[in-house]
């Protein structure tokens, strides 16, 4: 088992753009493994909806998705690779930096997806380690039920206005990859400025960017701050009261990438997933039933979409935020809570 | 009806004086013979390994730098000088004394008209306090967000709708998203503690001084403030120690409702300590003060209960006369169903509702759907391993504790050889450890060689094993007490080893306190989340920390079937219990 492995890694090596197809040796190897173990920050429902789907298409290689926010799914495989436990094989994280991170300790496999050649470059690491499996907007939003479209907020700014305060919903960036990678876009359209005189309004702050629409669609809140907009998607599929605001200073882009660990205990299992997962079909379901925003070209956009191009972004920027990270959440904390 | 007994209901090192029925060892010639000396003595070293361990660690650790291992006091000085500690800390300790005196106002009443009254339906009332008592805090913290949350919260939309009000525009009537919320959901799951406590304390006190200020004129208020009050006293203020110590150490309830206002406790914020990467020394340092204060709390407790002060509070009095309520009982029941109206009746209601509907805060009509149940039994991937791993280790928790409690309890209370003080002081020390606490020591212990436990069940297995030990070492000694050693000494006169003479004799007189004792600890072991918090992995996972993650993502249709499904199984166990402990013949 080892050796042909080793060999496709030096191959990964000295041609970074070949992929690697779903061959039915490296099926039937995946099989023997027993199963594949999934890390990731997707909303619980669209990543187990991914999963069924797994299933049905590979019966013999059972999938378990673990998920939790961004920063927890990246806390608790550091924690693990510490105590030298291996149990993750591939990993999906809102928070781009964690990649870099992973990558500078080598901890990453080089496997390209065959799909994912077909993606914008800055949706691929170039030496073939990780790819942008989906992407998310973080914008804002409130309850129709609560807020004419006319009184809605139009942007960040107008949020420090005394009427919003008790009326904010917002995630945390010591918890959500999304969140975090939005307060860092926000801070520098901003400055710190903001988020303090934001944090006097009487947030709600809740934990994951996957709970705000959630709590905006209950009508615990009118408004959110940050959320994910896959999230309210599916909210508003759901007949929801909710609208999505996409802020007048922009909206933060997160690219949410996936990718192989290295030390992977189920090294097969693992690539027919990584495969699997940038298939024009999960990519369009991700987008269909997930919300989700893709990079893959063969993908097409729901018509009730506003598209990408019509949206002012806020670009997110993992190597500008890596060194920053602990100072965010640190800074944040002193603000907002835990 | 039993009420088993919980951890804080009796501790501390073992009594120093007493027993001098058993000061006299006729079988002292044989010891040497039974290998019960080395035994006992394995017995005590294991235990120093599983209880002081963690708490060695503990201590070397905030004593260290996490990157060098070098000596310093930075941990400690961090901790006084950065006010994002010191803030938790009070507000720690005035909410836990918050919630103290909440339960003392609401539960000493209650138990009052329990013991005192002729108040009607108290079967069912006491059945319902047990209820609130074996609900796991932080689901009824979970129902309450769905309660009172201030906008949507299913009791503010009514009084919104009543009152004509705006959401928003209006004061809600309850935000249980503040420290107040936490101090109510805390007091609704804590009272049952006092209740008991008081409750017990007066079926002790015989009725006659209170029937004399009856006699002599003296107003039932006044003959209750006058005479049970102060009589009741010890009860009252161990009842208020004990909820007050309860309250400082859940994780839960804080986490769940006080995090989103954006106010930490000292237990969530030893928690996000352990956001990568870990700062393990500030954690270790932040865990000493709450030993602490609970160590000092429990040798007050002990030392206000141990006050034999008033010498009639003797056996129990036969022939109480109850006091008559006539109309009195309006205002009685109206407290009864107030409290166990927010502890049991809304929160089961809210969760049922919320499992059977699309979209929690909508009206019933139109909304209705079995979709969670599917998700969670069917689709969900974390379920079959939560619900494996739940049941692996309540089960081998409650099989491995009762095992050592019972060795422990005949050991210690038979005197049989030296130690045995120790070994009934290392069962009893764990109720001095917050869970918590107990979790980052675990941490500390068994991340590191030579043991890796980090990322198996043993870990958890092992918190779960101290953190119970008291529970069922209490349990299990209230059952040997009933047994008299001349029964066994028969036993041993006519030739039987030890051994022959617990199997044949002793074994089947306890057999059902032993039951009571399993599950017991299997009950306390299923619900456990705040060391569990700090101890599991992906593949560890457990029904509660399951529902903690489902948590972060709002999602409350699962966290409802599987709030429903935990609460069965507890329920089950209760029944189990008291099926086995009626049938004792004590």
């Amino acid at each position: 088992m080892k050796k042909p492995f080793a060999a496709l890694l030096l191959a990964g090596l000295a041609f970074p753009a070949v992929a690697q197809e779903t061959t039915p040796a490296m099926v039937a190897a995946a099989e023997k493994e027993g199963k594949v173990v999934w890390y990731s920050s997707v909303d619980v429902k669209v990543g187990e909806a991914v999963a069924r789907v797994f299933r049905e298409q590979y019966p013999k290689i059972p999938i378990e998705v673990e998920r939790a926010g961004s920063e927890r799914v990246f806390q608790r495989v550091n924690q693990e690779m510490q105590s030298g436990i291996k149990n993750a094989d591939v990993v999906n994280s809102s928070d781009a930096s964690h990649f870099l991170f992973w990558k500078q300790q080598a901890k990453l496999a080089k496997h390209t997806p065959p799909d994912a050649l077909k993606f914008p470059a800055q949706y691929r690491d170039p030496d073939g380690t990780y790819f942008t499996w989906r992407a998310t907007l973080s914008p804002m939003g409130y309850n129709t039920n609560l807020l004419k479209e006319a009184e809605a907020p139009k942007g960040y700014k107008d949020l420090l206005d005394p009427k919003w305060k008790g009326k904010l919903v917002k995630a945390h960036p010591g918890y959500s990859g999304t969140a975090l990678t939005g307060t860092y876009a926000i801070t520098r359209a901003l400055g710190w400025d903001y988020l303090e005189k934001l944090s006097k309004q009487g947030v709600q702050q809740l934990q994951s960017t996957t709970a705000p629409p959630k709590t905006l669609a209950s009508g615990e809140r009118a408004v959110m701050v940050d959320g994910n907009e896959y999230n309210m998607f599916i909210e508003i599929q759901n007949k929801s009261p909710v609208k999505i605001i996409y802020p007048v200073e922009g909206t933060p882009f997160v690219s949410s990438p996936t990718a192989i660990f290295s030390d992977a205990p189920h090294p097969s299992a693992a690539r027919v997933l990584q495969n699997f997962l940038f298939t024009p079909k999960i990519q369009q379901l991700m987008v269909d039933e997930g919300g989700a925003r893709s990079v893959h070209p063969d993908v097409k956009e729901p018509a009730d979409r506003t598209p990408l191009s019509k949206i002012k972004l806020l670009p997110d920027d993992p190597q500008g935020m890596l060194p920053l990270i602990t100072e965010i959440k640190k800074k944040y904390t002193a603000l907002f809570g835990n | 009806m039993s009420f088993p007994r919980r951890r804080e209901s009796n501790i501390g090192p073992p009594p120093a004086r007493g027993r001098q029925a058993f000061a006299r060892d006729p079988s002292s010639a044989f010891v040497r013979l039974d290998l019960t000396a080395p035994f006992s003595i394995a017995m005590v070293l294991l235990l120093a390994a599983l209880v002081l361990l963690p708490m060695y660690w503990l201590l070397v650790t905030s004593f260290r730098d996490d990157a060098t291992l070098a000596f310093t006091l930075e941990n400690y000085r961090h901790l006084v000088a950065d006010p994002s500690f010191f803030k938790p800390l009070v507000t720690t300790m005035w909410t836990s004394a918050a919630v103290g005196f909440l339960c003392l106002a609401v539960a000493a009443p209650m138990a009052w008209f329990v013991a005192r009254t002729d108040l009607p339906a108290k079967r069912l009332l006491r059945t319902l306090v047990l209820a609130s008592f074996v609900t796991p805090p932080f689901l009824g913290a979970f129902a309450w967000v769905l309660l009172g949350g201030p906008n949507a919260g299913l009791i503010n939309q009514w009084y919104y709708t009543l009152t004509g009000l705006k959401a928003f525009e209006a004061e809600p009537l309850i935000n249980i998203f503040s420290a107040w919320g936490m101090v109510f959901v805390m007091a609704l799951y804590t009272f049952p503690y006092v209740f008991t406590f008081v409750a017990n304390s007066l079926d002790m006190i015989p009725s006659e001084l209170e029937e004399a200020s009856a006699i002599f004129g003296a107003s039932p208020l006044r003959t209750a403030v006058n005479v049970t009050l102060p009589l009741a006293m010890p009860a009252l203020l161990a009842g208020f120690l004990v909820a007050f110590l309860q309250s400082m150490t859940l994780f839960g309830v804080p986490a769940i409702l006080a995090l989103p206002a954006g106010v930490d406790t000292m237990t969530t914020k030893i928690w996000s300590l352990f956001q990568f990467p870990p700062q393990l020394g500030l954690a270790a340092a932040a865990s000493l003060p709450l030993l602490l204060i609970t160590v000092v709390l429990l040798r007050a407790q002990r030392a206000i209960m141990g006050r034999r002060g008033y010498s009639i509070i003797g056996g129990k009095s036969t022939g109480m006369r109850l006091m008559k309520l006539g109309a009195w009982k309006v205002p009685a029941l109206a407290l009864f169903a107030f409290v166990l109206g927010c502890s049991i009746i809304l929160p089961y209601g809210v969760l049922a509702r919320t499992a059977i509907v699309k979209n929690w805060a909508g009206p019933l009509a139109g909304n209705l759907s079995l979709e969670h149940w599917r998700f969670v039994f069917l689709e969900f991937s974390g379920t079959k391993v939560a619900l494996m791993n739940t049941f692996i280790l309540g089960a081998s928790a409650a099989t491995a504790g009762t095992i050592l409690v019972v060795t422990i309890g005949y050991l210690s209370l038979r005197r049989l050889v030296w130690g045995h003080r120790y070994l009934a002081f290392l069962a009893t020390a764990p109720v001095a450890i917050p869970g918590i606490v107990l979790a980052v020591g675990l941490f500390l212990s068994y991340t590191r060689p030579p043991l890796v436990l980090y990322g198996t069940l043993a870990i958890i297995f092992l918190a779960y094993l101290t953190k119970e030990l008291p529970v069922g070492f209490q349990q299990v000694s209230s059952s040997l007490k009933a047994v008299h050693p001349e029964l066994e000494e028969a036993g041993r006169i006519f030739g039987a080893s030890r051994l022959r003479t617990l199997v044949d004799i002793t074994a089947p007189l306890i057999r059902n306190g032993v039951i009571a004792t399993w599950i017991l600890i299997f009950i306390g072991s299923i619900r456990e989340l705040s060391a569990t918090i700090l101890l599991f992995t992906a593949k560890t996972k457990t029904i509660s920390v399951t529902m903690f993650d489902l948590r972060e993502s709002n999602d409350w249709g699962p966290i409802a079937v599987l709030s429903i499904t935990m609460l069965a199984i507890t329920f089950a166990m209760v029944a189990a219990i008291n099926y086995f402990t009626d049938r004792r013949s004590s």
